[in-house]
């Protein structure tokens, strides 16, 4: 049923599209009665009022791991939820205020085990897929630290997370 | 045994490169790390005990017990800040 131009894990440099993210994940399946998505963006900012603090953000990843370990995580939501289908897209790269950094997508039957495996999949991806960002502040360039609030998030899961 | 060490984001800019293959006899992840502290140079601050470092072995994190292989890649960064 998926799309094989649209593979489900996708790193890239390139904007997404979600309506065609969607459609693909969908593939005309009429048992999908619900579709789940979460887009992160990115902030001007790096504190609540700090309006232009933030100018780009770079992206850097391990290329090979960073697929292999979201296929992964994709695999693990089949496999916890009652879910259809997931996509993970990722950007990597420069990217300015308010564009697209991340999309994850689900589909399933009815929309309580989208949203829990939508939730699931950013929580396990923000400790346990090799990303990095660097923030471009007016005060120069520098990598954004881990937050403990990630690991305490995918610990709700049951999930160890060592990260920050 | 010979082993390919790659290093990114802040890791990768401390050591001032982004890979090397080193022939060691290490045995173990952490025992790597170790042996590249005792090596000095830049390894010697960035991958310090005192630093927060993640590690991976042939592309699947893992932790310092972990077992090298022969002609492995292992990789040192900082905590990951994707998503």
């Amino acid at each position: 049923m998926e799309n094989p131009t649209l593979p489900r894990v996708r790193v890239q440099t390139q904007p997404f599209d979600v309506a065609a993210e969607l459609a693909a994940l969908q593939a005309g399946d009429p048992r999908v009665g619900a579709i789940c998505s979460f887009v992160g963006t990115v902030r001007d900012r790096n504190a609540p009022g700090a309006a232009g603090s933030v100018q780009a953000m770079e992206l850097e990843h391990y290329p090979g791991m960073t697929e292999k370990s979201i296929e992964a995580m994709v695999d693990e939501a089949l496999w916890r939820f009652d879910i259809f289908g997931a996509r993970v897209v990722h950007r990597v790269g420069v990217l300015q205020p308010t564009e697209g950094v991340v999309l994850v997508a689900v589909s399933s039957a009815h929309r309580g085990q989208s949203f829990q495996a939508c939730e699931f999949l950013m929580d396990y991806l923000k400790t346990q897929a090799p990303f990095w960002k660097k923030e471009t502040t007016p005060e120069g360039a520098h990598w954004v630290d881990a937050r403990v609030s990630d690991d305490e998030a995918l610990a709700r899961w049951g999930i160890a997370a060592r990260n920050a | 045994m010979k082993v390919t060490v790659r290093y990114f984001a802040s890791m990768r800019e401390a050591m001032g490169c982004s890979s090397e293959v080193l022939d060691t006899q290490a045995s173990t992840l952490g025992e790597l790390r170790s042996a590249l502290i005792a090596r000095g140079g830049a390894g010697a601050e960035a991958l310090g005990t005192n630093r927060s470092v993640r590690m991976a072995l042939n592309q699947v994190m893992s932790d310092a017990s972990t077992a090298l292989t022969e002609s492995c890649e292992v990789a040192f960064f900082p905590p990951v800040t994707g998503g």
